[in-house]
């Protein structure tokens, strides 16, 4: 083999640019989302009473499927109540039941929203809930 | 596996073929299934006021000007809708126009000039067959089993077909981000947002709490909402014993929404 020598240095040089995202990032604090649930409207219930329309599991994976079928039930089929698995049932709208718990959408929504780096565009038109913090700028 | 024949590795590769392609969906529609089985349900409120056909009928006669602005004022209020003054870039649901513009065909010279000049409450018109519902390539723009033409902003591309479509007029497109023209927001109802088409929906959100449309519940007396289908609704009344008049019928998008002189 001509040039072994270089080969192996440019091999090694190339192999050392692709991984040094991993590299940096050994011994470092991972970033991990801080959500937080403890709104004002949720404290403020009695302890047995804090959940969600659905179990916590289901609602952190589905919701956004969920969502788009309350979506679909109310604008096109006209349906606005949801019969959850308890059977209790709910208005089904994002800015006049979700948020009337999740008021505090910078901690509850975004902070999920921007360590996936995904951007719904529920807010370009539904009102968000006004914060008592101070807002984060946009990403 | 060096005696294969040709036969048997036909065989195989068809078996492979068809497990290759449906056996992966196949799961998938078993698993999907169980899922939905697994969460709630969606119905109707049981305060919600149905109907086979909505249905709207206008007293022109019984209509001042204190009962338009009235009509204007509740609805673009409580749907958020923008208040802007160019008129190129307006955003309107329900709004005032002139008789003779309302009804083009009606020309006699000898009609009276007050009854050409009279102002007239204008609305989406839900026809029974909605030249902007043929068109909308998304399927936005819709007609529900009610009758009524709605609008799934999620959908809407704006691409403005369903204005062109429009016989009356009765769409707006938002030229720029409504928000900063709306003083008032209503928090239970949506905006919209830049470059999508918004109309009347004959007030669904209050339907569905069972309430009428805000138009009627201010306009006392002047407009008239009801299930056309339905032979001993107040519209139907009506209808029966007074001569109405609907816009454009030529054009034969058979409109919900009728008018008294």
């Amino acid at each position: 083999m001509y040039d072994t020598w270089k080969i192996i240095a440019g091999l090694l040089v190339f192999i050392g640019f692709v991984t040094h995202p991993f590299i940096l990032s050994i011994g470092k604090e991972k970033l991990r989302p801080n959500v937080e649930i403890n709104s004002p409207e949720i404290m403020s219930l009695p302890e047995g009473e804090r959940k969600c329309i659905e179990p916590k599991e289901f609602m952190r994976k589905e919701h956004m499927k969920m969502l788009n079928k309350w979506r679909d039930a109310v604008v096109r089929e006209g349906k606005t109540l949801y019969v959850n698995s308890e059977g209790k049932s709910f208005n089904m709208s994002l800015q006049n039941t979700c948020i009337q718990c999740h008021s505090n959408k910078s901690k509850f929504c975004d902070e999920c929203h921007k360590y996936a780096h995904v951007k719904p565009y529920c807010w370009d038109c539904h009102i968000e809930p006004k914060e008592n913090i101070k807002k984060e700028a946009k990403l | 596996m060096s005696n294969i024949d040709r036969r048997d590795f036909l065989k195989i590769l068809g078996v492979g073929a068809i497990v290759g392609i449906w056996g992966g969906s196949f799961f998938e529609i078993v698993n999907k299934r169980e899922l939905e089985a697994s969460i709630g349900s969606y119905k109707k409120a049981p305060e919600a006021l149905q109907a086979k056909k909505w249905a709207m009928v206008i007293d022109i006669k019984k209509l001042n000007k204190k009962i338009i602005n009235d009509c204007i004022e509740i609805c673009h209020s409580i749907h958020n809708v923008p208040t802007i003054a160019n008129p190129k870039e307006e955003i309107k649901w329900i709004w005032e126009e002139k008789f003779k513009n309302v009804f083009p065909e009606i020309k006699d010279q000898y009609l009276s000039y007050e009854l050409m000049e009279m102002p007239v409450l204008v609305l989406c018109n839900h026809c029974d067959n909605p030249p902007c519902v043929r068109v909308c390539p998304t399927k936005a723009t819709f007609k529900r089993k009610d009758g009524i033409v709605m609008m799934d902003m999620h959908r809407c591309i704006g691409c403005r077909f369903c204005m062109a479509g429009c016989p009356y007029g009765a769409r707006s497109f938002n030229w720029r981000d409504p928000r900063q023209y709306i003083k008032n927001e209503n928090k239970e109802f949506p905006f919209r947002m830049k470059g999508v088409v918004e109309k009347c929906t004959f007030c669904y959100e209050r339907l569905a709490r069972g309430l009428p449309p805000a138009c009627v519940e201010v306009s006392q007396g002047a407009i008239v909402f009801g299930d056309i289908e339905n032979p001993e609704s107040a519209v139907r009344k009506i209808l029966s014993t007074n001569l109405a008049i609907r816009r454009k019928p030529k054009l034969g998008t058979n409109p919900s929404v009728y008018y008294l002189l």
